[in-house]
């Protein structure tokens, strides 16, 4: 921009400004300004007519008034003028008045944007630019409206300047960023990507920062960059530091450029064209190589630019994640960052380091730093840092570094920054359950993480812990007795002493043998800190004690003592009165027999997999944990929303609340689902926790109905067949949305098991709950509106499409056309199986909310599996009947690689899940699972036999399943590879 | 209690910064000028709570007074020391200015550390204290002058020293009100009220007990109901109603509570007797009569007329009429009969001042202004014409009825003393609604 010429220069501007500068106070100021507002307001009445320089003269005092915080609100008319002066000084004040002070005013657009369309079409350079920027700079929607189908012909025109190009580019840019939908995609964009050839570097930056943004959006159209940019890069990055003249910045070639070219690299996966990645790939060990090279300048400028490409490059590495050599070798690059001098290096180091470990490529050299980065998390001073390092930790962490690591973060965490100590906490307890080989080992890292950081301990994690402890009977025992030592500590966290309390009520008879620690000593250690406890925690202590009751009846008196005092009997809070009182009376009523009947040891957890995980993962936001973690995490997340949070809370613990009282809370754990049963109707919040805590209470009542096929459900069912003749499912589903693209997905989460969020998204979450006899099953909808407005006509219809009409027979009873904003409904849908079938039912909902219809489909989780009644057999048996069903279209057979970790519970977990008995001793080799059920159908039963044979070293599963009907073999094969 | 006290020039530097407790730090300093003297929008209220630590502020034309406390304290006792603070630094050195400050900046540190102790206001008596404060220095007194001072500070009358002797004993009384009023277009009183303060100044020898008397309604109306009764008659019509009333520390506060007499031993010298607010019956001096007339969108017409209204011999003086004209004002032509007038652009207002005004006369000015087309819809707020004066009398209706002097040890008796009384009414917020 050519400077204001002397002899041109604003005296009257100059001396206004000096003027405001040196007033004393506010007040001067505001007199002056207003003084001169006057001055400028009666040379603008318009008497006589103003030559361009006062014009522009007094265009710049009120801007300069503006910019001072005052408001204006004339002169626009007079810089509007100033638009269509010739000379460029006048123009660019103009330009500059509007780009400050445009508002929205009809009249005014349209003249500017007629000024803006003349300089546009002028030809003259100077104010081509002056008008794209302004474009940029006001970038309202108004603008893009006029000017969008402009810009690109002035860009990609031949005849146009480099400089206007550029402008062009940046400010297309803009105008894309602010209102993508009015850039229309045409034939320019071609010769956009072309730019990229261009000679001049400036319209090569400008124009790259112009496709990056657009290819984020339409990749297809912009493919043919990629190698261009790879040509491009390696052309700067082989020139000499001389090479390109004014675009050497300290010695380093182009670097804005080069780090734009490799961001827009990691837009697409790796180039396929071998000669293209093949150059690529050297570019990428240049860069990597001239990080080695001694710096050619000492200034910091040099190693920015240096550092800046360098890291970049890194990330396109990770980015294609493809090439071992190059990932080990940025590993090592990195390696050297992390003891640098510049803790924004060190920072950066870690940073990208976290990503590199989740790569099987680069996982073992990342572990090779392991000292260095737990050498950080102790002495970094930046606490962004030493979050980084812990981050970067927990990457890296494995079966062979686990406990290690566990015992870093532990001891960091005692001295660790509060901002971070929950994550860390989070982290210590994933991390232990993950790489736990031993699970003593679990529990002493556990407990210790509740006694250094108790505070920051969330419930998911002492829940967790818990249910390993039941899970297993081999650290019980050391669980018991490691709890019972953390709790003779003085001060003892809450947390510790709910898990003490558990722990010691379940299985406190393990270690009563033990003088030190005989069951008086056990009741009088944990109701020393019953006073210091909050309501829930109180809770959880009687429920422990009741359960010494059982365990040890030497303590009964005391205990009945203790549960009659005032305190506890007539207690201020209705939940422990009503606890003390009802084991009171359970005490003191029930034969030991029926005491030891309802106070039974709880039964083992179905195994899910940790629900901290989600915790964390909410906590920071996708990304943050690495990759093979989150796929894991959406199959652990899927089963969460499941209820795997609450799990305490719903299969509970001690049946005696469903057997003596009504009281649906008196679960050990099921604190914090408050009152359950469907008695009020249910906030949004809470309706996940609703479906599930009902499932617990009413499970028996559920079956009952179910035994003896009613008449009710009996007819309803018999009709069924008429009713869907009449109507056809094509008719039914005539203007129903398609199945949703996950629906598949959503169908397999659901074979292991009957209940769990079927669907959610913004408006609407679907809970399901089913159960199945026989051949028939009943499911139970729930539809929560997670809104605030009300749902109007809402209708579902379930249909069966095609072939599967003649196989499966669904009755859905009709749902209430209102849902009030935060309730829920629920729909009764009758299931009866008539043949095999390999489709799933169709849901579709339709409803409105807020005037716009919402059509969604879905398919219902019924799978043929359902339908399964286990069947117990001897070794002997089962090779028997293996051996009948050995016709080739009898067997079917799938061998996949593992997509999950291949533990024994879980596996075990899923397959009870399925529906067939898992029978324990029959295959010779232990590591294999079989399995025998019968599908039930109106038509016929078809018996089913499973071997599940997983290779460890391979992470291979082979996976067969013979049945008497082909279809059966296929179907179940199909659906059970999909699990594991 | 005050933690510290400090004092900023207009530009946010510190002139004088005395820190009494420990829990006031040195950023405490820059807290204050960052976020209130440099703020982004103006600070209007005078107590700002920055960090738990409350900072009270006066301003005295460019110059802040700032009291800063962590604790919490009373705010009317911190503002009244700040005021006396004003005061006893006017009484030293004249004008409170920049530089006056710069160049008595030793004087100030001593007053301020006599005057708070440890955060804890003390004797702020200028008379008292300007009799061992002084700028000469107080080398020559001996040591009964000295223990003169002590018992004086630490005695029952501190505000007066014994032995003070005058050839001619005189009393000098001013009444000074201030009106207040916002008056609508029509001509309804939307709120008025006047805040005036008695101020004395008083040449008289010994330890004289004076008691001063007016015509407040309470006194009135007892003695009325004691006393004759035709004379209450009379003067009740003229007593006036007081809201509420303070005094100086001098008058006795339990005489003043069983018998409503105002008594008390004077402070040599000049001081403020009491201050008090009434809001009935109140005189307005002057009617303001406004009539403004748009036409079109290009120009405006104002006709103001004030009248005044009190009795034709007393002359008001001073009087300044303030008439705002809108922000997109591009020209202004005046007219008036009487006095000046002039559009001054720099506070958007037509200034029309008059030097000299008789009672019961009237006087007018018509305006045109012409304005600059806008783009903003926003319609002129038409702000209120304000307007300044100052007559000889009290608005409020207040009247000296007696000031007694007794000296029972010197020979000289209430007749002896010369007494000056002088009514002063000024305006104060004097606004009518156009």
């Amino acid at each position: 921009m050519p400077a204001v010429s002397k002899g041109d220069g604003m005296r009257g501007l100059a001396v206004f400004i000096s003027d405001i500068r040196n007033c004393k106070s506010k007040e001067a100021e505001i007199k002056r300004i207003n003084k001169e507002l006057a001055n400028i307001r009666s040379k603008f009445k318009g008497d006589k007519a103003l030559d361009g320089y006062s014009k522009k003269k007094y265009v710049c005092k009120l801007l300069f008034i503006f910019l001072l915080g005052h408001d204006i609100d004339f002169g626009h008319m007079e810089a509007v003028n100033l638009l269509s002066s010739n000379k460029y000084t006048e123009k660019q004040i103009g330009y500059l008045f509007i780009s400050v002070l445009v508002n929205s005013n009809s009249e005014l657009i349209r003249l500017i944007n007629n000024a803006i369309k003349n300089d546009l079409s002028s030809r003259n350079p100077t104010f081509m630019c002056l008008a794209l920027h302004c474009i940029a700079n006001v970038g309202s929607r108004e603008m893009a409206e006029a000017f969008a189908g402009e810009i690109p012909r002035i860009l990609v025109a031949g005849d146009t300047m480099d400089s206007v190009k550029q402008s062009a580019a940046l400010c297309l840019l803009r105008l894309y960023k602010t209102s993508p939908d009015l850039v229309l995609m045409g034939e320019w964009t071609s010769r956009v990507v072309h730019l990229l050839n261009d000679q001049h570097m400036g319209v090569v930056t400008a124009a790259i920062s112009l496709i990056t943004c657009l290819s984020q959006k339409n990749p297809d159209e912009f493919k043919t960059c990629v190698s261009l940019a790879v040509s491009r890069l390696s052309r700067i990055v082989s020139s000499a530091s001389t090479d390109l003249q004014d675009y050497t910045y300290y010695f380093v070639p182009a670097p804005w450029l080069s780090c734009k070219l490799l961001r827009l690299l990691q837009c697409y996966p790796p180039p396929e064209d071998g000669a293209v990645k093949g150059r690529l790939v050297e570019c990428l060990e240049t860069i990597l190589n001239k990080a080695q090279e001694p710096p050619k300048s000492k200034k910091v400028q040099h190693s920015n630019a240096k550092n800046a490409i360098l890291f970049e490059a890194i990330s396109l590495i990770i980015h294609y994640d493809s090439e071992p050599n190059l990932l080990v070798r940025a590993c090592n690059q990195l390696g050297q960052f992390l003891q640098h001098r510049e803790t924004n290096l060190r920072y950066l180091a870690l940073e990208s380091m976290c990503t590199l470990a989740s790569s099987e490529f680069s996982h073992e050299a990342v572990k090779t730093h392991i000292e260095t980065v737990i050498n950080a998390l102790k002495t970094e001073r930046d606490v962004s840092v030493r979050q980084r390092a812990a981050d970067l930790l927990y990457a890296m962490c494995d079966r062979s570094n686990a406990k290690q690591i566990v015992a870093e973060m532990l001891s960091y965490l005692e001295t660790a920054d509060y901002s971070i100590r929950e994550e860390m906490v989070l982290k210590v307890a994933i991390l232990a359950e993950k790489y736990a080989v031993d699970y003593s080992w679990y529990v002493d890292t556990i407990l210790n993480l509740i006694r250094i950081a108790g505070d920051y301990v969330s419930e998911e994690v002492w829940y967790r812990v818990i249910q390993i402890v039941i899970n297993r009977d081999d650290v019980q025992g050391y669980a018991a007795k490691t709890v019972f030592e953390a709790l003779q500590a003085p001060a003892c966290h809450e947390n510790m002493v709910k898990v003490g309390g558990y722990i010691l009520g379940e299985f406190g008879n393990l270690i009563a043998g033990d003088p030190r620690s005989s069951p008086l000593v056990q009741f009088n250690l944990l109701h020393s800190k019953f006073h210091l406890c909050s309501v829930p925690t109180r809770a959880l202590l009687l429920s422990a004690y009741i359960k010494f009751i059982n365990l040890f009846p030497e303590t009964k008196s005391t205990i009945q003592e203790v549960l009659r005092s005032d305190s506890q009997i007539r207690n201020s809070d209705v939940e422990l009165q009503q606890r003390a009182v009802e084991y009171l009376k359970l005490s003191s009523i029930a034969s030991t027999d029926v005491l030891a009947t309802v106070l039974e040891e709880m039964p083992p957890f179905p195994e899910r997999e940790s629900s901290i995980l989600a915790k964390l993962k909410k906590k920071k936001g996708p990304g943050a944990v690495s990759v093979n973690e989150l796929e894991e995490g959406k199959r652990e997340g899927g089963e969460l929303n499941g209820g795997g949070g609450e799990r305490g809370g719903d299969n509970s613990t001690i049946a005696a609340s469903n057997a003596s009282t009504p009281s649906p809370s008196a679960d050990l754990l099921g604190l914090r689902t408050g009152p359950q049963v469907s008695a009020a109707p249910p906030s949004a919040g809470s309706l996940l926790v609703d479906v599930f805590s009902e499932a617990g209470v009413n499970d028996d009542g559920f079956l009952r109905d179910l035994e003896p096929p009613t008449e009710s459900s009996d007819s309803l069912l018999a009709e069924g067949p008429g009713d869907s003749d009449s109507a056809p499912p094509s008719a039914v589903s005539e203007d129903a949305a398609p199945p949703l693209p996950e629906s598949n997905e959503l169908l397999n989460k659901f074979v292991c098991k009957n209940n769990g969020v079927l669907f959610e998204n913004q408006l609407l979450q679907i809970g399901i709950k089913s159960e199945y006899r026989q051949n028939l099953g009943r499911m139970y909808l729930f539809y929560g509106n997670k809104t605030s407005v009300q749902f109007v006509t809402f209708t579902t219809t379930v249909s069966c499409p095609g072939e599967l009409h003649p196989q499966l027979n669904v009755q859905a009873k009709p749902v209430e056309p209102l849902i009030e904003g935060g309730a829920q409904v629920q729909q009764v849908i009758n299931i009866e199986c008539l043949g095999d079938f390999c489709e799933a039912p169709l849901l579709n909902i339709k409803f409105r909310y807020g005037g716009a219809l919402q059509n969604l489909s879905l398919k219902l989780p019924v799978t043929i599996n359902k339908f399964f009644q286990p069947t117990e057999m001897a070794s002997h048996d089962f090779f028997q009947r293996w051996k009948q069903l050995s016709q080739p279209q009898q067997e079917a057979q799938k061998i996949f690689k593992a997509s999950h970790a291949m533990d024994t519970e879980v596996i075990k977990a899923k397959l009870l899940g399925l529906g067939m008995a898992l029978l324990e001793n029959v295959d010779p080799n232990p590591e294999n699972f079989v399995c025998a059920g019968v599908i039930q159908t109106k038509a016929q039963q078809v018996g089913s036999l499973l071997r599940l044979e997983p290779n460890a070293q391979a992470q291979m599963y082979r996976l067969t399943l013979r049945s008497s009907k082909d279809t059966v073999s296929k179907r179940l094969c199909e659906l059970l590879a999909e699990q594991f | 209690m005050i933690g510290g006290l400090f004092i900023y020039n207009h530009k946010g530097e510190v002139l004088i910064s005395r820190v009494y407790r420990d829990d006031i730090g040195r950023n405490a300093v820059d807290a204050f000028r960052v976020n209130v003297i440099h703020a982004r929008q103006q600070v209007r209220s005078p107590v700002t709570n920055i960090a738990r630590t409350s900072f009270f502020h006066v301003k005295r034309s460019n110059i802040w007074l700032a009291a800063v406390t962590k604790q919490n304290v009373n705010a009317a006792m911190v503002f009244e020391f700040l005021y006396k603070m004003c005061d006893v630094m006017t009484a030293y050195f004249g004008k409170i200015s920049e530089e006056n400050i710069k160049n008595n900046f030793v004087l100030i540190y001593e007053l301020l550390d006599e005057i708070l102790d440890f955060g804890y206001p003390q004797n702020s008596e200028t008379g008292a204290l300007k009799t061992f404060i002084t700028q000469q220095g107080i080398k020559g007194q001996t040591k009964e002058e000295q223990s003169q001072i002590t018992s004086q500070v630490t005695g029952q009358i501190g505000w007066r020293r014994e032995g003070i002797k005058y050839r001619r004993n005189e009393l000098f009384l001013d009444v000074l009100e201030s009106v207040n009023l916002l008056m609508s277009p029509q001509g309804q009183v939307l709120s008025a009220h006047v805040s005036g303060r008695v101020v004395m100044k008083s040449y008289l020898s010994g330890m004289p007990e004076c008691k001063f008397g007016m015509n407040d309604k309470i006194v009135i109306d007892k003695q009325g109901k004691g006393g004759t009764t035709d004379d209450a008659g009379k003067s009740g019509k003229q007593s006036i109603a007081i809201d509420d009333c303070t005094f100086h520390q001098c008058v006795r506060l339990s005489k003043f509570d069983s018998e409503r007499s105002i008594s008390f031993i004077p402070p040599d010298g000049e001081y403020e007797l009491m201050r008090y607010r009434t809001t009935k019956d109140i005189i307005l001096p002057f009617r303001v009569i406004p009539l403004v007339r748009e036409v079109g969108r290009t120009k405006l017409e104002v006709k103001v007329v004030i009248k005044s209204n009190f009795k034709p011999s007393l002359l008001a003086q001073k009087i300044e009429v303030r008439i705002p004209t809108p922000l997109n004002t591009s020209g202004v032509q005046v007219i008036c009969m009487k006095g000046k007038a002039k559009y001054k652009a720099s506070e958007n207002a037509i200034v029309w001042k008059i030097k000299r005004m008789a009672g019961m006369k009237e006087s007018q000015i018509s305006a045109e202004i012409e304005l600059l087309p806008t783009n903003d819809k926003k319609k002129w707020a038409r702000p209120p014409i304000s307007m300044n004066f100052e007559v000889p009398f009290a608005p409020s209706g207040l009247k000296v009825r007696y000031l007694k002097v007794f000296e029972s040890k010197l020979n000289y008796s209430d007749h002896d003393v010369i007494k000056w009384v002088r009514y002063i009414g000024r305006s104060g917020i004097y606004e009518t609604r156009c």
